[in-house]
């Protein structure tokens, strides 16, 4: 079977959308290059005005597209770091998402946002290793993290194809994963709906995004020695799907998160309080995490030093198995 | 003629009546009245097409009186009523009526510029022969996503026509003291054409504005209008209450000197004149019937419309 990375996976969710649907188009920096490489020969395929290369003008070009959504187009950014992000909360959180509302019900705000390379690509440092999904969850506005090729593209697809604004993170420690499967079966995937990644008995880990490989390789690990671990992956930040790990961790009796959001208010925080309003839990439910309040510090150690990692993942589903 | 001043005549009614709601509490919250500056939304308004779009600010009643829309549920939207434009969830800030191609008011000052610079690429990509009008205020001026906006409807000829009122002040703070070199001069920077208009004047706001549209229609790209105006009254109804001091009395005075219903209204004839104030009021009172005996939103739906297509 032919090999996908999660790389291709987007950009040929972007092409097939562009060739489905003349009301997509893309726009974002150094795009019709490519410079992500995420919209690779989309350019000379559909042309100038279907990607639309932009200035370095990140508040206009994103209400911009909020204004051609509001025309009847679908378009999709891309943004180049996690962190421009903060610089258009104005722009997503207070426009494109409340248009709806605000006119009562008059009009959609189709828009895609992308963010190809989120959270930590390694040296990097403190202003372009953000991932900030929980916030977007937090105001309401649609958001997606997958963590597979297939889901990236179907996914992708989804979040396109919905009229209202959702924001696609694709962490940069999950671009390059590969998947071999049959293209036909690439498929559009509905929003709020989690998967179970590895299915066990005795907890369950939330991962989203990159983190579901972590939580994959180390329940292999603790296989080795008689635990079986469940990984859930949400792949929807908000809507989340809180059946699906509620029913996960009805059958296990235990919670473990690995987020890679701060602490604070941040998703893992979200998922821990869902399952105590609806779950009877064995122990107390733990969370790996970011640090609160982290910014990423450059030097390697310290960089790896405040992302969730395997060897805490590790410590902590041990912990919730002693506790009872 | 008698259009633009029955226009000019009715925004400056509406806005009477609306203070005088906002001080009987039917209209919670207040209003930025648009006294004074009645003639720019009527002459730009008049420029406009039925395929044109535009976008208005937090001082938007006149542009959307102006463009046509309902001014029973225009009250109605800001005494927060079902039958109101946006169905009471907008209010008088975020009044829209995507019928009359009104994409919404915007309280966020400089923000919908890009997005009217959006609709109206948009909109020629599709074919269609649609002009945005945006309006926004001197202190718009000093926002960096407008100013981005401007060169990317420059940069992509886009069908955009800029219209700023000058109104003196942002809130409290001159212009003088907020704007470093000329309004037009950072416009003509952009490569735009920037012309400064008498906004007193319905006839002059129009004539600049047909020669924009005219210009954009004809794919020639963006132009910018500095129309120069003066708000009559308070920035914000709240003012009424605060009594903040930051223009005299005579600069107020001479300032309401300039005014757009007498200058449009001497064009007329007296009876002509009387006719349409006539027709106005009565108009006005139908409308204030209508909002008043409407009904208010369900607190149940309070969240309705959050998502597209939520009823
Ligand atoms: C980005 C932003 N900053 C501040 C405010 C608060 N505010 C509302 S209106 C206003 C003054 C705007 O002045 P101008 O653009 O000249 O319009 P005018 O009120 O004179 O019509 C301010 C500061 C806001 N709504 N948005
Ligand atoms: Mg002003």
């Amino acid at each position: 079977m032919p090999k996908l990375s999660y790389l291709k996976a987007l950009n040929r969710a972007l092409g097939d959308e562009l060739e489905r649907d003349p009301a997509v188009f893309l726009l974002g920096e150094d795009i019709r290059a490519a410079a992500s490489n995420v919209t690779a020969g989309l350019f000379d395929r559909f042309g100038a005005d279907r990607v639309l290369d932009t200035p370095l003008s990140e508040q206009a070009f994103t209400n911009f597209a909020t204004g051609a959504a509001l025309a009847g187009m679908r378009p999709v950014i891309e943004f180049q770091i996690p962190s421009l992000l903060f610089l258009v909360f104005e722009q997503i959180a207070n426009q494109a998402h409340k248009f709806s509302l605000m006119t009562g019900g008059q009009c959609k705000v189709p828009v895609t946002y992308v963010v190809p390379g989120s959270g930590s690509r390694t040296g990097w440092a403190g202003q372009h290793s953000d991932h900030p999904y929980a916030l977007f969850a937090h105001v309401g506005v649609k958001t997606v993290v997958p963590s597979t090729p297939a889901d990236a593209y179907g996914l992708l697809v989804t979040a396109i194809r919905d009229d209202d604004p959702v924001v696609v993170f694709a962490p940069s420690g999950a671009l390059g994963v590969r998947e071999d499967l049959d293209f036909g079966t690439l498929a559009p995937i509905p929003l709020g709906e989690g998967r179970i990644a590895r299915s066990g008995t005795d907890v369950t880990v939330v991962a989203l995004g990159h983190l579901v490989h972590d939580a994959l390789a180390v329940a292999d690990e603790l296989a080795g020695r008689g635990i079986s671990a469940e990984v859930f992956d949400p792949r929807t930040v908000y809507p989340l799907d809180v059946d699906g790990v509620v029913e996960s961790v009805g059958r296990t009796g235990r919670l473990v998160v690995v987020d890679d959001s701060n602490r604070t208010s941040g998703f893992a925080a979200e998922i821990l309080a869902v399952v105590a309003e609806r779950c009877d839990l064995a122990a107390p439910p733990r969370r790996v995490t970011r640090p609160d309040g982290a910014v990423l510090p450059f030097a390697l150690a310290l960089d790896r030093a405040v992302q969730p990692g395997r060897e805490q993942l590790v410590a902590v589903i041990n912990a919730v198995l002693e506790d009872r | 003629m008698t259009d633009l001043y029955r226009t000019v005549r009715l925004i400056r009614r509406f806005e009477e009546r609306a203070i005088e709601f906002v001080r009987s509490g039917e209209i919670v919250g207040g209003i930025h009245p648009y006294i004074g500056q009645e003639a720019i939304a009527a002459g730009v308004c008049a420029a406009l097409g039925p395929d044109d779009v535009l976008t208005s600010t937090h001082r938007g009643h006149g542009h959307v009186l102006a463009r046509g829309a309902d001014p029973a549920r225009l009250l109605a939207e800001l005494m927060g009523r079902e039958t109101g434009l946006n169905k009471g969830r907008g209010g008088s800030m975020h009044a829209a009526d995507f019928a009359l191609g009104i994409l919404g008011a915007n309280a966020i000052v400089g923000a919908a510029g890009s997005i009217a610079t959006g609709a109206a690429w948009a909109a020629r990509s599709q074919g269609r022969d649609t002009v945005a009008a945006t309006f926004f205020g001197d202190g718009a001026m000093n926002e960096g996503m407008l100013l981005e906006a401007f060169n990317l409807a420059a940069l992509w000829q886009v069908p955009v026509v800029f219209v700023c009122e000058n109104n003196g002040y942002a809130t409290t703070m001159p212009v003088a003291s907020a704007i470093a070199g000329s309004i037009t001069a950072r416009a003509r920077a952009f490569g735009m054409p920037a012309f400064t208009v008498d906004g007193q004047d319905p006839e002059k706001v129009l004539e600049a504005m047909n020669t924009a549209v005219a210009r954009a229609r004809a794919g020639r790209g963006p132009t910018f209008l500095e129309c120069v105006t003066y708000r009559f009254d308070a920035h914000h109804t709240f003012e009424h209450r605060a009594r903040l001091s930051y223009r005299s009395t005579e600069e107020i005075s001479t300032g309401r000197s300039r005014c757009p219903v007498e200058i449009q209204g001497a064009r007329l004839t007296a009876a002509d004149r009387a006719a349409v104030d006539a027709e106005v009021e009565s108009l006005l009172d139908a409308a204030a019937e209508v909002a008043l005996g409407s009904a208010h939103p369900d607190p149940a739906a309070a969240l309705a419309y959050l998502y597209a297509g939520g009823a």
